[in-house]
C-alpha cells in the first residue's frame, strides 16, 4: 500500500512510532505484525541513536535499550526485508543523521528501496542541508523526507516545507521533545487553526504528546491524523504479550 | 583570522544539523549575532566586564626556568589568573550580554568538569538571571566542589541521567531544555562546538586571548609574532581563541594537545581528531568518536574538561587543511607536565592546561625560538586528582 493512497482514502489516521530492536532485538517484526493486525494505518520505525536530542526520556530509554540489545542499521534492514513479506502497510523510518552518514547515505537510500521504505524522518537534518547536499540522492530513488513543523515555524517556512514535501508534513503539537503531554491549550489551538487555515497541499499528521483517545480525537479535528510514539513504547516496554497489548492500546486510542 | 561561511561551514565542517524545533532560536541568533558583537555598546560593556570583573588582560609571562630547562623561550598566557580560574569566563560574559540583548531571562548551560558551569552561574548571578546547569550524574559525583560552587552562586544543577551520564549527555539535556523553552531561554554553550553560529560566537569571544598574546608579545620582544602557539583542545575554545589572530600567518606554528587518556590505541581516549572520524555531533559536522554503526562512543580522559567525544569544526578544518597540528597527550604525560610547571615556576595548572604544557616534550623547540603556551586554567579544581596521583 502506498502512503498517498491512504491519505486520499481515509481520515483520522493513526500512525505509531516504535523503536527497532525494542524490547527485544528481534521484536521488530512481531511489533510490526501486531500493529498491522490492530489496524494501525502506517508505522514509523525508529532507528536507535546514542544521542537523540529531540526525544524525551521514554524514547531515549528505548533507544539505549535497543542499542544494548545489539540493533544496528545493517541488522534493522535485514529485519525490514523479512517484515516486507509479512506486513503490507506503509513503513517509514525515523532517526538521527549520524548513523546514516556512517552507513553511507547512498547505501542507506538503496536499502530503503529494497525494503519498501517510502519515507524518512530525520529530525536533525534541516530542509536547507537536505536540499543542498542530499536531495538528489533521495529523489533519484523515490525515497522522500518528511519535514517537521512546530508552533514556532513561520507561515513562510511552512509553505516552503509544504511545497517540498512529497508524502506529508509532521506537525509537532507543542514546543517540546517527544513524550511530554501537550502544553498550553489555547496557544495550541491557535497553532492548529493557523496551520489548518493555510490549506496546505500536503497531508498533515500531528505528533508529540498524543497519548490517549482525547488527544487523538482533538488533533484529528484539524489534521489527517496522529502519530503516537512514547505512549506506545511505554505500553510494550514490559509486555509479555505484544499482540494483545498492542490491540488494546490501539482500541483505547481509537475509542 | 577565520570565519565560517554564511551557513556556518569551515570548509566541509560545521553547519547547523538541528531539529526544526531549535531552528527559530538558531536563526534568530544567526541573524543578529554579528551586528550585536560588533556594536559599540556591546563591545564597551564586554571590555569593561572583562577588565574590571574578570581581571583582564591576563599576563604573558616569560617562564625563565622552563625556558632554561627546554633551552628555548617559553611564554605562558596566564588564563588561569582569570576570575573563576579559567578562560571560560571570557565566553560566559560575552554570551550573557548577548542573551540580554535578545531579551532572554533564563540561562541554561552544560558542564563537564564544572568550570563552564561555574563561569555561567557566576555571570548569571551578576546579571540576576535564572540559571540551570546540566551536568552528567557521573560528573556530579566526580566534581563535588564545583557543584557546590554553582549552587552557592544560585544556579540549579540538574543531573543528566541518560546515556553515559557525562558531558555529551549534559549537552543533549541542555539542547532538550532549549527545545522545551523556546522563547525565554538562552543557551550559553561552553566551547566552540554545537550548531552554527555557536562555534563562531565562542571563537570570537575567546579571541581576546590571542589578541592579547599578539599585543603583549610585540611589546615584550619587539617581534610581530611568536614561532609557536600551543593550547589544549577539549571542544577547542581556548585553542581557537589563542590561535585566532595567527591563523592567517603561516610563520606561526599552531599546535593543539588532544587528550589521549590511556593512549591512542587503548580504547580509553578522548583524542577525537587522532582516533575518531567525521560525523555529526550536537548539530555540527566534525571529527568525533563513534563506533562502526555511527553511535557516539564515550571518551576517556583523566581531565574532565577534555573528556568530550567531538571537537569544534574550526579545528577539524585546521587539521585537514594542515594549518594546525593536533597531538595526542596521555594522562601520564599531562600529570608529569603539571608537576614540572608547579616545581619550576610555582604555578599549579589545570589538568587540561597541563596537556598543552606536555607538548614541550613532544616537539623539538630550538634555542631562540619563542613558544607561547596558553595555561587555560588553574589547578585548584584538580587537587583531588593531584593528591591521589602524587601521594600528596
Ligand atoms: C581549564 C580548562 N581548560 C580547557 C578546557 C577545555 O575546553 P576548551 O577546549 O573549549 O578550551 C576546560 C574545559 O572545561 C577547562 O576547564
Amino acid at each position: 500500500m502506498r502512503l498517498t493512497n491512504i491519505f486520499n482514502n481515509k481520515s483520522d489516521l493513526l500512525s505509531v512510532y516504535f523503536t527497532a530492536g525494542f524490547p527485544e532485538l528481534n521484536s521488530t517484526i512481531s511489533v510490526l505484525e501486531a500493529l498491522e493486525n490492530a489496524g494501525v494505518d502506517f508505522v514509523e520505525v525508529g532507528m536507535p541513536f546514542s544521542d537523540p536530542v529531540a526525544d524525551g526520556p521514554t524514547i531515549q530509554g528505548s533507544s539505549t535499550h535497543a542499542l544494548n540489545n545489539g540493533i544496528s542499521l545493517k541488522l534493522l534492514f535485514e529485519q525490514l526485508e523479512e517484515a516486507k513479506k509479512r506486513v503490507s502497510f506503509p513503513l517509514i523510518l525515523m532517526g538521527y543523521f549520524n548513523p546514516i552518514l556512517k552507513f553511507g547515505v547512498e547505501r542507506f537510500v538503496e536499502r530503503c528501496v529494497e525494503c519498501d521504505i517510502q519515507g524518512v524522518i530525520l529530525p536533525d537534518m534541516p530542509y536547507e542541508i537536505y536540499d543542498e547536499k542530499y536531495r538528489h540522492i533521495f529523489e533519484k530513488r523515490g525515497v522522500f523526507p518528511i519535514f517537521l513543523i512546530t508552533p514556532q515555524t513561520t507561515d513562510e517556512r511552512i509553505k516552503l516545507l509544504d511545497e517540498n514535501s512529497s508524502l506529508f508534513l509532521y506537525m509537532v503539537s507543542s514546543s517540546s521533545v517527544t513524550g511530554k503531554s501537550s502544553g498550553n491549550n489555547m496557544q495550541q489551538l491557535a497553532y492548529f487553526k493557523r496551520v489548518a487555515e493555510m490549506k496546505l497541499k500536503s497531508p498533515v499528521m500531528t505528533g508529540f504528546g498524543i497519548s490517549d483517545n482525547k488527544s487523538f480525537k482533538r488533533v484529528c479535528g484539524y489534521t489527517n491524523g496522529a502519530i503516537i510514539g512514547s505512549a506506545y513504547v511505554s505500553a510494550i516496554k514490559n509486555s509479555v504479550d505484544i499482540e494483545s497489548d498492542t490491540l488494546s492500546f490501539v482500541k483505547r486510542i481509537r475509542g | 583570522m577565520i570565519y565560517p561561511d554564511s551557513k556556518g561551514f569551515y570548509g566541509e565542517f560545521g553547519g547547523a544539523f538541528i531539529p526544526e524545533m531549535l531552528l527559530p532560536n538558531i536563526e534568530r541568533l544567526k541573524s543578529c549575532y554579528n551586528e550585536i558583537l560588533s556594536s559599540d555598546g556591546y563591545k564597551q560593556k564586554l571590555s569593561s566586564l572583562l577588565n574590571d570583573y574578570a581581571g583582564r588582560p591576563t599576563p604573558l609571562y616569560e617562564a625563565s626556568n622552563l625556558s632554561s630547562f627546554y633551552n628555548t623561550n617559553v611564554w605562558l598566557k596566564r588564563e588561569d589568573l582569570n576570575h573563576t580560574g579559567s578562560h571560560k569566563i571570557n565566553n560566559t560574559i560575552g554570551q550573557i550580554l548577548l542573551a540580554k540583548e535578545l531579551g532572554r531571562t533564563r540561562i541554561i548551560a552544560e558542564t563537564g568538569a564544572g568550570q563552564h558551569g561555574v563561569a555561567t552561574a557566576t555571570v548569571a548571578a551578576l546579571m540576576n538571571m535564572e540559571c540551570v546547569v546540566y551536568m552528567g550524574e557521573v560528573d556530579i559525583e566526580r566534581q563535588a566542589p564545583n557543584v557546590a560552587r554553582m549552587k552557592m552562586l544560585g544556579a540549579e544543577v540538574r543531573p543528566a541521567v541518560s546515556g553515559s551520564r557525562t558531558l555529551k549527555d549534559a549537552t543533549n539535556e541542555a539542547l532538550r531544555d532549549w527545545i522545551n523553552n523556546p522563547t525565554d531561554t538562552f543557551y550559553i554553550i561552553g566551547s566552540v562546538v554545537g550548531p552554527h553560529p555557536y562555534p563562531d560566537i565562542v571563537t570570537r569571544l575567546q579571541s581576546v586571548i590571542g589578541i592579547e598574546i599578539e599585543e603583549h608579545f610585540r611589546l615584550k620582544t619587539g617581534k610581530d609574532y611568536p614561532d609557536y602557539v600551543l593550547s589544549c583542545v577539549g571542544g577547542g575554545s581556548n585553542a581557537a581563541g589563542s590561535f585566532f589572530p595567527f591563523i592567517n600567518n603561516d610563520n606561526v606554528t599552531l599546535l593543539g594537545a588532544e587528550a589521549a587518556g590511556l593512549g591512542e590505541k587503548s580504547g580509553k581516549t578522548a583524542a577525537s581528531m587522532a582516533c575518531g572520524d567525521k560525523g555529526v555531533i550536537h548539530g555540527s559536522f566534525t571529527y568525533l568518536m563513534q563506533n562502526d554503526d555511527g553511535q557516539i562512543t564515550e571518551p576517556y580522559s583523566l581531565s574532565a574538561g577534555l573528556d568530550y567525544p567531538g571537537v569544534g569544526p574550526l579545528h577539524s578544518f585546521l587539521k585537514v587543511s594542515n594549518r594546525a597540528q593536533y597531538i595526542p597527550v596521555s594522562d601520564k604525560e599531562a600529570l608529569d607536565a603539571a608537576l614540572q610547571l608547579t616545581r619550576l615556576e610555582g604555578i599549579v595548572p589545570a589538568l587540561e592546561s597541563a596537556h598543552a604544557l606536555a607538548l614541550l616534550n613532544k616537539r623539538e623547540f630550538l634555542h631562540g625560538e619563542n613558544v607561547v603556551i596558553t595555561v587555560s586554567g588553574r589547578g585548584d579544581k584538580d587537587m583531588q586528582t593531584y593528591m591521589r596521583e602524587f601521594n600528596l
